[in-house]
């Protein structure tokens, strides 16, 4: 009996699972920095057109959005279909967008307030009218700097 | 008994498992925020104090219906047609040499009864009120792009570069001062040769 006798064949040594909490961990902090919590649920039915001459919208803290679009299932039986503006969580009429603005100017720094760009978040089966509705109310604000935000994409695919 | 002596080990076996859950819960929750697009600016509300008057061969008319069908100066076209037909009117160039609207970049037909120059031309888009969004964003889409194409070939000429990298690196934040300063200049300069001039009316309703 030799001393190696004791190993049986074609036996796989187990492997070890010592590391796998420190791989977790590390994907774990990866999606826990990049993750950016949502302020407000979007309650319209929101697929943004595509674009391919874009720009980027840097600097978060600059950005004010307004959503629009039909209301989703849930809220459809008292919203009713047509498109709808959406500001922060509940649903509003054109005339209250320019409201809405000062409210939301009137919250960022001082210095901040002359640089805002209005991002707005249509949906691509909204029609111009209520667009057209908004961007009146906003030159009313002077809130002149939009940004029509859109997927990057095929824009004949519209 | 000496064993009690130190403090029990505690198992780490269901670390993974803790850990996996909370990923899950992260990956679940993340979205990837949309954030780019067209920008615009809109006309301030009050009327300019001196009226403008505009030549009507420096206006390019750009007309959307509740169909999506387009009419560009006048003529039924395709929206791929579109970026063409805008390019062709802004790089006219129609003034005469000598006078001071005279386009020495311009490399375009020389046509009398288009656009002066890239500094005069400008053009305006009208939609419908039932227009859909996205065939409106379509042609914004285009609009840009033909700026973007001249642009583009007048750094490639003047910077051996593409305006829109430009442009970009110069946004960035994370751009170096002086490189930013250094673009400014050129970025300013581009923007100089083809002023981007696009107007929007009113939309207006179908039934009238």
């Amino acid at each position: 009996m030799s001393k190696f006798a004791k190993k049986k064949d074609g036996e796989v040594p187990a492997v070890s699972t010592a590391s796998l909490p420190d791989i977790v961990f590390m994907l774990l902090f990866f999606f826990m920095t990049v993750t950016v919590m949502k302020d407000s649920s979007v309650k319209v039915a929101n697929e943004l057109p595509q674009a391919n001459e874009i720009k980027k919208l840097e600097k978060k803290d600059r950005v004010i959005t307004i959503y629009v679009g039909a209301p989703t299932k849930e809220y459809t039986k008292t919203f009713g279909t047509e498109p709808k503006i959406q500001l922060n969580d509940k649903f509003a009429n054109p005339n209250e967008v320019g409201d809405y603005i000062l409210m939301e100017r009137a919250k960022k720094s001082q210095e901040l307030q002359n640089v805002l760009t209005t991002s707005l978040k249509v949906d691509k089966n909204a029609n111009m009218g209520l667009i057209s509705d908004i961007k009146l109310e906003l030159r009313k604000v002077n809130a002149l700097k939009v940004n029509y935000t859109t997927y990057e994409g095929d824009a004949f695919k519209n | 008994m000496a064993r009690r002596a130190g403090a029990p080990e505690v198992s780490a076996g269901s670390m993974a498992d803790i850990a996996f859950l909370l990923l899950i819960f992260f990956l679940v929750t993340t979205t990837i925020e949309t954030d780019a697009g067209l920008d615009r600016m809109l006309p301030p509300i009050e009327p300019p104090e001196t009226d403008v008057v505009i030549k009507q061969k420096n206006i390019f008319q750009v007309n959307l219906n509740k169909d999506g069908q387009l009419l560009a100066d006048g003529e039924l076209v395709n929206l791929n047609q579109l970026r063409e037909k805008a390019t062709a009117f802004l790089d006219n160039g129609g003034a005469v040499s000598g006078s001071p609207d005279y386009c020495n970049y311009c490399k375009g037909k020389r046509d009398a009864s288009s656009s002066d120059s890239p500094a005069k031309a400008i053009i305006s888009v009208k939609s419908d009120r039932e227009t859909k969004y996205g065939t409106y964003i379509t042609v914004q889409n285009e609009l840009v792009g033909a700026y973007n194409d001249l642009r583009n070939r007048e750094a490639q000429r003047l910077y051996k570069r593409n305006f829109t990298d430009m442009e970009a690196e110069y946004l960035n934040p994370e751009t170096d001062a002086s490189v930013k300063e250094d673009l400014k200049k050129r970025v300013k300069r581009i923007q100089e040769l083809f002023p981007q001039k696009l107007s929007e009316a009113e939309t207006s309703s179908s039934s009238n």
